[in-house]
């Protein structure tokens, strides 16, 4: 392998199920020491793709390599490369979490004193030492999940593979998730992240491929997939009667059309400057008269992402 | 030959973590202990009573012993199943192990559960009056006769857990085609006793043939009212050789089934 070559590799991948197509001619590499996160609504395909990259799923078609290992004709290569923590924790419940990590460092060839001392290295990282003893049936959800995240990286991989690894964490957790993604990469990994939170990938990931029903919709930095997905957002509520006449006021101020949504009593639209934009909004409902309940700016999410790129492909048919 | 070695390496490692579970869930409990000694109590009272008393009795305990030992193979079919629903298989598969690991793990945990239960059920037996009256030899070699029945039987429940794939549904499959195996065989009542074509079906069982089989190694009585344990048919004649045969047979036909079945049945969700 040569260093400008990625850790990870997929050229043209797809698979259907039973002529359901889950993935489309997919491509994406992975560099060494970054980290790519991949984005999508429930069904995207991401645990598929995910799948596919650990040689649990073979490509219907298309190419993938995991450091120049091919994973379906060098499988057993590619799997002495990579830790793998799967969207649901497959840990074993009946043992203790010591256990749990013992058995996965004997599998892959560690001795038994190798092994312990791995195991209680990751128990204390990742604040499980108290429960080390513990079946992990007495475990809560959160503790689980981490337990199952050490067993990923048991073997120090050179590339990682975390199918929404901080989905059931408490924000503690979540933050030391994050923060331990970022010393796997500054010790020169490669990660491969799936989520549905724009605002994880905006925090670690390098590049940012987003899933729709298969496809690569976008794909870029988190910069450039905010800027293409519209800027900050006001969102402003009022009574039922009120709606139109705020729809009409935020018409004249927003960029682009605003969004209502009747149901929820609120509207929504794209701003390009936040203080002038709120300021000129609150002075013209003042006038108008227009009683507002609640007020509020946001940043994008990956609900707008979403939306966005799925009103741009209904109006311009299928196009990636 | 080192590739061998890692795999066996790794069974060991699975079978050691399958263990633990065992104990640690109480299944062993119930597989190992109080199965056995509800079979052999139950039958050698209910049925020995009637059936002719202590030289039924000593007909019945091998004949039980089978049946346990084939019925424990529903263990492997519920263990298997669940890891596949629970994701542990498709865990392990993503580590650099050999592809028969798992399956080797579980297959010798099974295994050493069957050790128990085999001793638990030689107890009972002793204490109801089943004795060994052969040589030592012998015996050891109905007890290597019955290990190597209760493994082929484990790999039978390995294929059947890989294709169903639901605890649930396991343990019903495991057990529903036991059943009728282990009742059309020489366990309970004489060969002659059973009609025409059932006889014939029982002859050819494979468990017929392993009962038949260590109650010669063991030096145990036919049936009261029979003088010896069949008609003169092959299967019959040559217990021993055919409960080897057939040992042979099931592992060389369900160990390469299993491990392609391993392979496919993770390959889906
Ligand atoms: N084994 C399977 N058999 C049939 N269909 C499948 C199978 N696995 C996935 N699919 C289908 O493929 C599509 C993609 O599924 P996938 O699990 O990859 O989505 P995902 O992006 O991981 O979703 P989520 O966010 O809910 O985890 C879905 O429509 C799903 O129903
Ligand atoms: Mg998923």
């Amino acid at each position: 392998m040569t260093a400008a070559e990625p850790a990870v590799d997929m050229a043209g991948v797809a698979k259907s199920f039973s002529g359901h197509r889950a993935l489309e001619h997919v491509d994406l590499s992975i560099p060494t020491g970054t980290v790519l996160g991949l984005l999508g609504p429930n069904g995207a395909g991401k645990t598929t793709l995910v799948r596919i990259l650990t040689t649990l799923l073979q490509p219907d078609a298309g190419h993938a390599s995991v450091l120049g290992h091919d994973v379906v004709t060098e499988s057993a290569q590619v799997r002495q490369h990579i830790g793998v923590s799967g969207q649901y924790a497959a840990v074993d419940v009946n043992l203790t979490g010591f256990e749990n990590l013992w058995m996965v460092g004997r599998l892959y060839g560690l001795g038994r004193s190798g092994a312990a001392a791995r195991a209680r290295e990751l128990l204390d990282q990742f604040r499980l030492s108290d429960v080390a003893e513990r079946a992990v049936k007495t475990y809560s959800g959160g503790m689980t999940r981490r337990l199952d995240l050490a067993g990923a990286l048991v073997a120090r991989p050179r590339v990682v593979v975390l199918d929404e690894p901080t989905t059931g964490l408490d924000p503690r957790s979540r933050m030391d998730t994050w923060s331990l993604v970022r010393d796997l990469v500054s010790d020169g990994a490669a990660v491969l992240l799936t989520t549905q939170y724009l605002e994880e990938a905006d925090q670690l990931a390098d590049s940012i491929v987003v899933l729709n029903q298969g496809r690569v919709v976008e794909r870029g930095t988190s910069d450039e997939l905010k800027s293409r997905a519209g800027q900050e957002c006001l969102e402003v509520s009022a009574d039922i009667e009120h709606l139109d006449d705020l729809k009409d006021a935020m018409t004249l101020i927003g960029d682009g059309r605003p969004v209502v949504e009747t149901h929820l009593c609120r509207a929504r639209v794209s701003v390009r400057d936040r203080r002038a934009d709120v300021s000129a909004l609150l002075k013209l409902l003042e006038e108008r008269d227009i009683p507002v309940l609640d007020l509020s700016l946001r940043r994008p999410t990956l609900d707008d992402v979403f939306l966005e790129l799925t009103e741009s492909a209904q109006t311009e048919g299928p196009s990636a | 030959m080192k590739t061998l070695a890692k795999a066996v390496n790794e069974g060991y490692v699975i079978a050691w973590r399958n263990l633990l579970g065992v104990r640690r869930s109480m299944d062993w409990l119930f597989a190992a202990v109080v199965q056995p000694i509800m079979f052999v109590l139950l039958f050698g009272f209910i049925f020995g009573g009637a059936l002719g008393g202590g030289q039924y009795r000593e007909f019945l305990v091998p004949g039980i012993i089978v049946q346990a030992l084939a019925f424990n193979s529903a263990f492997t079919v519920v263990g298997l199943s669940t890891d596949l629903g629970k994701g542990v298989i498709d865990r392990l598969r993503t580590l650099p192990i050999s592809r028969v690991a798992v399956m080797v793990g579980r297959t010798l945990s099974d295994l050493a559960v069957t050790v128990v239960a085999l001793t638990v059920m030689s107890i009972c037996g002793l204490l109801i009056g089943w004795q060994i009256r052969g040589s030592f030899l012998d015996a050891i070699l109905a007890y290597l006769l019955l290990l190597m029945f209760a493994f082929a039987m484990c790999w039978i429940g390995a294929l059947i857990g890989l294709v169903v794939r639901s605890p649930e549904v396991a343990q019903s499959a495991g057990l529903i085609w036991l059943t009728p195996l282990t009742f059309i065989s020489s366990g309970f009542v004489p060969l002659d006793s059973l009609p025409g074509p059932l006889q014939f079906v029982a002859e050819w069982n494979p468990i017929t043939a392993v009962m038949n089989a260590i109650r010669s190694l063991w030096g145990n009585p036919p049936a009261p009212g029979t003088t010896t344990l069949g008609s003169e048919s092959w299967p019959v004649a040559h217990a021993l050789e055919y409960s080897l045969l057939s040992s042979i047979v099931i592992i060389a036909v369900f160990v390469p089934l299993s491990i392609r079945m391993y392979r496919r049945a993770t390959a889906r969700q």
